[in-house]
């Protein structure tokens, strides 16, 4: 490549980002200082030093950087982009163990209440929160950008859209992050499942995904391939619903701008059903569509073999994404929504059922032909594992639906039970199979440290996961049936505490369960560090396995 | 041409993609949502429903701050064993000015939706100081803090605006009287009582923390749960008129 | 199916399945040409299926100015109200019977008392256990329902009343009223005199005074101050609530720093009435209920 000498300049982007983030540093500085509340005024001060840290950021980088930006191409091959990439698959590796930890703390609490330590920001009601959010929006949200900036580039062929927004997406999306988690400890929160963060941090999130959405569909304009991989319409879809939910559900007036609170426009009935339209849909597009654009890639790439079918992928995305936003009401059977929108959601959830199981058929099937590596390559069988898990939630799910089944387990750890064969079984485990394939292509090493340490983390979750939810089915529906346990003569058998404490040694074992899967995760957080410095691949008793170096 | 030629549009063409899916996302939503704006069946036609007074408003703020909902739900479904052990069916009429909703998603504690009047001030003091002094076997954590940490509300008349602004009948005098309002109910034997009465039928006014002294955040927070359920009075309550 | 999508390409096949791809390969992945699954399908239009019958029979699409009602004109709210009438009817063998046996006659029937206290047990659960304790067996401040020593009375109509009404309960106009005085803190008593009479209230029972303090004392300021409601031997009055102080149960514990606290900042703990919450059946088994539990006094 013929180089011109050319004059460094600071690009408009690296001056505009500068002189916004220097303002908005002083902006959150006059905030922190009139906050009313200590928890805000701590908000705003991580604002002030996070705009005035990218403000130096970015004169830092333009001081050391040659006088061209990075080229579109090297030698006629893509010159990919992937410092958010690694940035992310790191970040989803720390928030997924910080997240299960909390998840592992209030299980315990539920099963030794002393747990809750009687101190404000350790009790349960503000953990959980951080939990849910913490797997989530902060380990899952890092693995879906991760995967999806380095998935786009390469199923386009061409270098990620935009110089200094990638890394704006990154860094903002886990700052944001860090505002919401933190938040929850302090007691700063919407009220609203799964929406917790109040309205500043909403609106952050709001620029941050804009700029998310931007970026990766300038990538898709750009590309090299005349058609778009079926792995990117998912992101795309992914992408678009969460933006349009995040609006919908997060449609707040603040009290002042100096007080972290909002009240919602909507109120009672229909705020139940915007928030469990959003709810619903956070599972559908968040924790399916993302997670079904992983699998539309790193299975076939993994098993290097074709997809199974390209019909099946256009009915089963179009159905998907057209039936899951009815499917809300299931979350409010028999509540005082109106009976009509409860049987529109119950029937449109049956009707999701295959249309979920075509993704999990497209998974299963494309490794025929390829079934043998299943017992050589661990990380494979996590993938496989993860879709098979993925076909049981959806069937559960749709089961759930139904009013019947619903008046039962509605309320109950049955709920819970379901919510973690989906969590840990499916986005879990697909999610640790993509890192487990990113992080040797991204820091270009032949494999993983150790197959052998993936094959433990492999089995001890398993067990986890087994322990999990067959302790939150036994306990949900013994929890649904003592609840409505009548007498022979007519009355209620139980009382409610004795319900409470029938609880007690599932919610033991479902500690144990848990622990079991963060063993796991910190196994694989080991093998992850080794293999980024390059620790040399111990003898492996595996067998081999085809290097999987990326096709150009 | 067949059939699934024609899905090319969508596979080279990403700007309708995106159209195709905001098309296909947006239907459900829609009809599911809109209707429940304009059918006039969705809410209720019930007398007693009002908004919060300033001091049930803030102990809401601290039910939610303190993420009781995690636990607790506040909605009695209309099934057998809910209407024997909790009550009445929560209607949607009672949660009209809640904002947000409260209905929750999981039963680790019992239902709150008719807990008003259940207990007495001393034992939710008691329980939510230390809930296993009362009730052994309880899995809740202690809120012990509460009883002990001031209610900070000067702002709540700015609080009462918003909501105002979103639809809440809130009138002038009871934004303009909101601190005194807070005040006044969380005072026992207050002289100004009976003007307070007046803007909220039904509210109780009287140190509800056991300290005279100070208005606390316990005393928001049991204000809040002594009203929950107690506004519709469920023996002229027409069931078939509001079968929906 | 012999149609293939994509463009031109060139459409391979598959060896290991003898499929076609589609031609197109993104970063080394195809795509075979697969047909739907037949089973798959045909289950998406069963439930396809389903689901219009089920529209069919209950209510469903929302309309202009109402929605669908379904064939039957099904209502969940319709529902709860026929499932407890029936669960009335179920119990009505022994429902009416107990709603219109007078109090007192309950337990003259073995098979109607049996019930009563079946319905009363079930109600105790979630409604008195968490002051009272699940077997009646009280807390500090929450008295004892299964001795004999009664602050309001052990009858079946004391009981009921109570249960009714409430204790201290303001917003019933005939709950039992009855409290006790502050006396240290509105300046009746004064500090010493105050422990003076804790010392001597526990020697009422048989326990041992406290040292350190005037028994003269302290036998006067029960005699000028407490004996009104407490009685001269420390016996109690029922109709003020006001505790027997001569026998070993006590409400709020027996040691002299618990017994001076009470006298200081007077004592009175409130119990919700619940007549309106619980129907007077419900009242009636609750009363019979908690009379059989060991106490109850004809
Ligand atoms: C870890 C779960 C958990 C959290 C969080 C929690 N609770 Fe509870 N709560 C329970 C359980 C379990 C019970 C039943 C046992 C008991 O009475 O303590 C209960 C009972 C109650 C009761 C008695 C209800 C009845 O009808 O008997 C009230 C009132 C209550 N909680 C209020 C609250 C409030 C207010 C908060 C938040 C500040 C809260 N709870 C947070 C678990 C929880
Ligand atoms: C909020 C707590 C609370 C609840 C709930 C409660 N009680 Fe009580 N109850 C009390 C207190 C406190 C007293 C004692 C009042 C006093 O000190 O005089 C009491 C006293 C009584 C007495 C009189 C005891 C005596 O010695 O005379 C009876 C009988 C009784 N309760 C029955 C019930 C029944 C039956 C229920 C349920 C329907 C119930 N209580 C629910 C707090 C409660
Ligand atoms: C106006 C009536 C009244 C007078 C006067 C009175 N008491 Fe009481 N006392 C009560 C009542 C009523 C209770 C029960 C309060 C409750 O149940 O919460 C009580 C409770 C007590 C208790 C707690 C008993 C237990 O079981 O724990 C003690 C001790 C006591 N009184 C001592 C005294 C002494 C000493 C005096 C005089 C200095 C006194 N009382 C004067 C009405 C009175
Ligand atoms: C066809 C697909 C599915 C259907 C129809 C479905 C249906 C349901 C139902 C009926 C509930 C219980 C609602 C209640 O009673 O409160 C539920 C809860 C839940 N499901 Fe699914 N489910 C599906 C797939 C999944 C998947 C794949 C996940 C992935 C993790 C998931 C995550 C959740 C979560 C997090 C909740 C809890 C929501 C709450 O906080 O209450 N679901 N789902
Ligand atoms: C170590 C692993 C984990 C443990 C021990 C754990 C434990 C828990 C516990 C104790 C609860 C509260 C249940 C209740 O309120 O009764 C919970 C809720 C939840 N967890 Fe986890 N969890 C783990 C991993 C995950 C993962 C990986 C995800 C998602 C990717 C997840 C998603 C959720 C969700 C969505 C809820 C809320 C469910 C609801 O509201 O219905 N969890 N978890
Ligand atoms: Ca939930
Ligand atoms: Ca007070
Ligand atoms: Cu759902």
């Amino acid at each position: 490549m013929a180089h011109t000498i050319q004059l460094k300049r600071m690009t408009t982007s690296e001056m505009g980002l500068a002189i916004f983030a220097a303002l908005f540093s002083l902006f959150a500085l006059v905030v922190a200082a009139k906050a009313e509340t200590s928890g805000y005024a701590f908000h705003a001060a991580i604002f002030t030093l996070a705009s005035a840290a990218s403000v130096f950021a970015i004169a830092n980088r333009y001081f050391n950087r040659p006088a061209a930006l990075p080229p579109q191409e090297v030698d006629g091959r893509p010159n990919y982009n992937f410092g958010p990439v690694k940035f992310a698959t790191i970040a989803s590796v720390i928030w997924g163990i910080a997240g299960f930890a909390v998840g592992v703390v209030i299980a315990l609490q539920l099963a030794w209440p002393g747990l809750n330590l009687d101190l404000p920001w350790t009790s349960f009601g503000r953990l959980r929160p951080l939990h849910t959010s913490a797997v989530i929006f902060a380990f899952g949200g890092n693995v879906l950008i991760a995967t999806s900036f380095y998935v786009v580039q390469r199923t386009s062929r061409v270098r990620l859209a935009g110089d200094l927004a990638p890394w704006f997406v990154v860094l903002g999306y886990n700052l944001f992050i860090v505002i919401a988690g933190t938040g929850y400890m302090l007691g700063i929160t919407q009220g609203k499942e799964y929406a917790e963060p109040e309205w500043y941090a909403d609106l952050f999130l709001t620029i941050v995904w804009v700029v998310y959405f931007l970026v990766f569909l300038a990538t898709i304009i750009k590309r090299k391939e005349p058609h778009i991989y079926v792995a990117n319409w998912f992101y795309m879809a992914f992408i678009v619903t969460i933006a349009v939910l995040h609006l919908g559900n997060n449609a707040t007036i603040p009290v002042s701008v100096f007080s972290p609170k909002s009240y919602i426009v909507w109120a009672g009935v229909q705020d139940a059903m915007v928030q469990w339209w959003y709810g619903h849909n956070a599972v559908g597009f968040f924790l399916t569509a993302g997670f079904l654009a992983i699998m539309y890639y790193f299975i076939p790439k993994r098993a290097n073999r074709p997809v199974y079918s390209y019909r099946l992928s256009i009915i089963h995305f179009w159905a998907l994404i057209f039936l899951y936003i009815w499917a809300g009401p299931h979350h409010l059977h028999y509540t005082a929504l109106p009976d009509w929108a409860q049987t529109l959601g119950m029937t449109f959830s049956v009707m999701l059922w295959m249309p979920s199981w075509g993704g999990m058929i497209n998974g299963l099937m494309t490794l025929s032909g390829a079934w043998d590596k299943l017992r050589t390559d661990p990380v494979l069988r996590m993938m496989v594992v993860s879709v098979a898990f993925y076909g049981m939630s959806t069937f559960e799910g749709p089961l759930m639906s139904v009013k019947a089944v619903n008046s039962l387990s509605h309320y109950t750890d049955w709920t819970i039970g379901h919510v973690h064969s989906g969590a840990l079984g499916w986005v879990g485990y697909v999610s640790f199979g993509a890192i487990y394939c990113l992080v040797p292509w991204l820091w270009n090493r032949r494999e993983m440290y150790s197959l052998r340490l993936i094959n433990w983390h492999f089995w001890i979750s398993t067990l986890g996961i087994v322990l999990y939810i067959t302790a939150m089915w036994v306990s949900g529906i013994l929890q649904g049936l003592m609840w409505r346990a009548y007498t022979t003569l007519g009355f209620l058998e139980y009382s409610f505490i004795e319900t409470v404490e029938a609880m007690h040694p599932f919610y033991v074992i479902r500690a144990l369960g848990g622990l079991l899967f963060l063993g796991g995760a910190l196994i694989m957080a080991w093998n992850v560090w080794r293999t980024i410095a390059g620790a040399g691949e111990p003898a492996s008793k595996m067998g081999a396995i085809p290097a999987l170096v990326p096709a150009e | 041409m067949s059939l699934w030629n024609r899905h090319k549009i969508f596979e080279t063409n990403s700007i309708v993609l995106i159209l195709g899916i905001l098309v296909m996302i947006a239907i459900g939503g829609l009809v599911e949502i809109v209707p429940l704006y304009y059918l006039k069946s969705t809410i209720e036609k019930v007398d007693g429903v009002r908004p919060y007074t300033p001091l049930e408003l803030a102990g809401r703020n601290i039910y939610v701050r303190e993420g009781c909902y995690n636990c607790h739900s506040q909605m009695v479904r209309p099934l057998r064993d809910e209407v024997e052990r909790y009550g009445h069916y929560s209607l949607a009429a009672e949660s009209m000015y809640d904002r947000p909703f409260q209905w929750g998603s999981k039963r680790t504690g019992p239902d709150l939706a008719r807990l008003g009047g259940k207990y007495s001030d001393e034992w939710h003091r008691a329980h939510l100081a230390e809930p296993r002094s009362i009730v052994p076997g309880s899995i809740m954590p202690g809120y012990a803090w509460l009883a002990t940490t001031p209610l900070k509300a000067d702002g709540i008349e700015q609080d009462m605006k918003v909501q105002k602004l979103l639809g809440v009948p809130y009138s002038d005098e009871m934004v303009a009287k909101a601190k005194a309002d807070l005040r006044i109910q969380a005072t026992t034997d207050d002289p100004e009582a009976d003007a307070l009465l007046k803007r909220y039928p039904k509210a109780s006014a009287r140190d509800f923390d056991g300290n005279p002294a100070e208005v606390s955040e316990a005393d928001a927070l049991i204000a809040y749960l002594q009203m929950l359920g107690t506004q519709v009075d469920f023996r002229l309550y027409d069931n078939k008129a509001n079968l929906r | 199916m012999t149609t293939s999508p994509g463009d031109n390409h060139d459409h391979g096949v598959d060896p290991v399945t003898g499929t076609t791809t589609t031609g197109h390969v993104w970063d080394g992945i195809r795509e075979l040409n697969t047909p739907l699954p037949r089973w798959w399908l045909w289950t998406f239009y069963v439930t396809v299926v389903w689901s219009v019958a089920y529209w069919i029979v209950y209510p469903a699409w929302p309309l202009a100015t109402g929605y669908t009602g379904g064939l039957f004109g099904w209502r969940s709210r319709e529902a709860v109200v026929s499932d407890l009438d029936a669960l009335k009817v179920q119990r009505a063998g022994f429902g009416g019977k107990l709603a219109a046996t007078p109090l007192e006659e309950v337990a003259k029937d073995e098979q109607l008392f049996a019930f009563a206290r079946a319905q009363g047990k079930a109600a105790f659960g979630d409604n008195c256990a968490p002051c009272h304790g699940a077997g009646g067996g009280g807390a500090k401040g929450f008295p004892n329902l299964n001795d004999d020593d009664w602050l309001w009375g052990g009858k079946l109509e004391d009981i009921q009343t109570t249960i009714r009404h409430g204790i201290r309960w303001t917003a019933d106009d005939k709950t039992r009223i009855g409290n006790m005085p502050a006396f240290g803190r509105d300046g009746v008593l004064k500090r010493a005199e105050v422990n003076a009479v804790a010392s001597y209230v526990r020697t009422l029972s048989g326990l041992s005074p406290t040292t350190g303090v005037d028994p003269a004392l302290g036998a006067k300021v029960y005699g000028d101050n407490c004996a009104a409601c407490h009685g001269d031997k420390g016996e109690g009055k029922l109709e003020l609530g006001a505790p027997n102080l001569s026998d070993q149960v006590w409400l709020y514990g027996s040691d002299a720093a618990s017994i001076a606290d009470g006298v200081w900042n007077g004592r009175g703990q409130a119990m919700p009435a619940w007549a309106g919450r619980l129907d007077e059946t419900t009242i009636k088994a609750l009363s019979v209920y908690v009379h059989s539990l060991g106490g109850g006094t004809k």
